[in-house]
């Protein structure tokens, strides 16, 4: 098979191929990485079992953070959906608490999957369980359904930025949102244009988002925009299987975050110097603001 | 420049809460602990940098420890490294250095001294999304990964080594991925850093210790 640079390339291989993405990205990952396809599947199935036990970890009221900013909240969002008192509907309150469930236990210091950071780490587990769970797909899917997300990642990687310290939290959670977006377009049987189409909606619908974490780390506001970022994943992948599509392709909508990230000032790509981690009260909260 | 796996993207699996605070500082200190021939006893941390400043909060300083006790960036033990490290009888001590500019934001010096005394020095930079690089081998300025299967070499900066280590490496079937040789100053320790393609055996390590020349070698794949 050829590489893919772009999400051009990638939209023509498949339709030359008529192979989905998860199976290209597998395709290109056999080639370029010089394993064989179980050893490969293995390797996924074993980081999904991982986001699986870090959802579940996620959901207990014990986490608290090293630096004292979040813990129980995913539980709290969890609770409320239990009483039936949930306003966003089953999946997508599922969704958010086990995204924001997954970034206490990563911020206390356990075990995740950074998708495509640790920062942004809820997502993808966030939207892959709750449709799991509220749809009754399978391990084998959810797996596959890793690959189309992994080749998004990849793209977005390739062409621009996954660092909030290079393009804020719309190149992280941004990220992350767009690569479950597509994945759930897929799992839901929508074409590879329709997949990036997904993908291309989040991430101008995320387009100059801020990374401004209070006193550096990796908790507050990176919680709540986990939880947002699951939501909106959901939210285009609607979107695009109900027919709305972006009205710029995928590598454009790339190209532009790109550009924003690198017009964000430096005071807000991760260095806690301005947005809500120079609020007052954030100051107070990390102590260590003068 | 090397592809991007979709691992790259769906990965690294890690101990929380930030890929360049925790994995990358864990990797680091991997690879200090395995430059160490003996069992650790002291160990001296110089945090500078982005590092010096949120280290607490990031628990770099547990992923520190944790990769002196020998530990993986998935391995749960690493919250517990403190208690872990004083149960193993290991000192530990972390500092701060906020006035050096002249740094990575994100650099770790590890000053660490084995059973028998003997010092291992390295300086190393957490890059981003876990990865690492050790940028110095007891003053000697070296650029390592770690990623691929690597060897380092102490050896005498003398003629005739770097023969008798590709020769070496030759013998035992071993292909070059790259081959780069660091030294401070004429005639006096030099390092080599091989990278190789597929696995490395344990025989290799032997086989170059042969010449007298040749101090110190440690496999440092991580």
């Amino acid at each position: 098979m050829r590489n893919f640079k772009n999400g051009a390339e990638l939209l023509a291989l498949c339709r030359q191929t008529q192979l989905p993405i998860s199976e290209l990205m597998m395709q290109r990952e056999i080639k370029y990485f010089e394993g064989s396809r179980d050893e490969i599947e293995d390797r996924m199935s074993h980081a999904w079992e991982i986001m699986k036990e870090s959802v579940r970890e996620g959901q207990t009221e014990g986490n608290r953070s090293m630096g004292g900013l979040i813990g129980g909240e995913g539980h709290k969002v969890s609770a409320r959906r239990m009483q039936g008192r949930t306003l966003v509907g089953e999946t997508v309150s599922k969704a958010m608490a086990y995204a924001m469930g997954v970034l206490e236990v990563n911020a206390s210091m356990g075990l995740i999957v950074a998708a495509p950071t640790a920062g942004s780490s809820g997502v993808i587990p966030g939207v892959f369980c709750a449709l799991q769970e509220d749809f009754g797909f399978s391990d084998d899917e959810m797996v596959r359904a890793l690959f189309t997300a992994g080749a998004i990642g990849y793209l977005i990687t390739r062409n621009a930025t996954v660092a909030g310290a290079e393009g804020g939290c719309q190149a992280e959670i941004g990220a992350a949102s767009a690569m479950a977006a597509g994945a759930a377009a897929e799992l839901f049987g929508a074409d590879p244009e329709t997949v990036l189409s997904a993908a291309a909606s989040v991430l101008g619908t995320m387009l100059g988002l801020v990374c401004d974490p209070i006193g550096g780390l990796v908790e507050a506001p990176c919680q709540k925009r986990n939880a947002v970022g699951a939501s909106n994943a959901l939210v285009c992948a609607e979107m695009s299987l109900a027919g709305v599509e972006s009205l710029i392709p995928f590598d454009e909508m790339v190209e532009v975050m790109y550009k924003v990230g690198r017009s964000i000032p430096y005071e807000l790509r991760e260095t806690a110097l301005g947005g809500i981690a120079a609020a007052k009260t954030a100051c107070e909260l990390c102590g260590r603001c003068s | 420049m090397r592809e991007i796996s979709v691992f790259d993207v769906i990965g690294p699996n890690m101990i929380g809460p930030s890929s360049s605070h925790t994995a990358g500082a864990l990797r680091i200190a991997s690879m200090a602990h395995r430059l160490m021939d003996g069992p650790v006893k002291k160990i001296r941390f110089i945090l500078y940098g982005s590092f010096a400043r949120t280290y607490h909060g990031h628990g770099t300083d547990r992923a520190l420890l944790g990769g002196m006790l020998g530990f993986s960036t998935e391995d749960r033990r690493i919250r517990d490294s403190f208690r872990l490290a004083d149960e193993a009888g290991i000192q530990y001590v972390f500092e701060c250095n906020t006035t050096e500019q002249d740094v990575h934001p994100n650099t770790v010096k590890i000053i660490a001294e084995d059973r028998y005394g003997k010092i291992t020095e390295v300086v190393g930079e957490s890059i981003g999304g876990g990865n690492a690089r050790l940028r110095q081998i007891n003053g000697v300025s070296v650029d390592i990964a770690g990623e691929l299967q690597t060897v380092v070499v102490q050896q005498l900066d003398t003629p005739g080594v770097i023969a008798h280590i590709t020769q070496c490496l030759y013998e035992e079937g071993i292909n070059i991925a790259y081959l780069n040789v660091y030294r401070e100053n004429k005639n006096e320790h030099a390092y080599s850093v091989i990278e190789a393609d597929g696995e490395l055996p344990a025989s290799l390590a032997e086989r170059l210790k042969k010449i007298p020349a040749v101090l110190q070698v440690n496999l440092i794949k991580l």
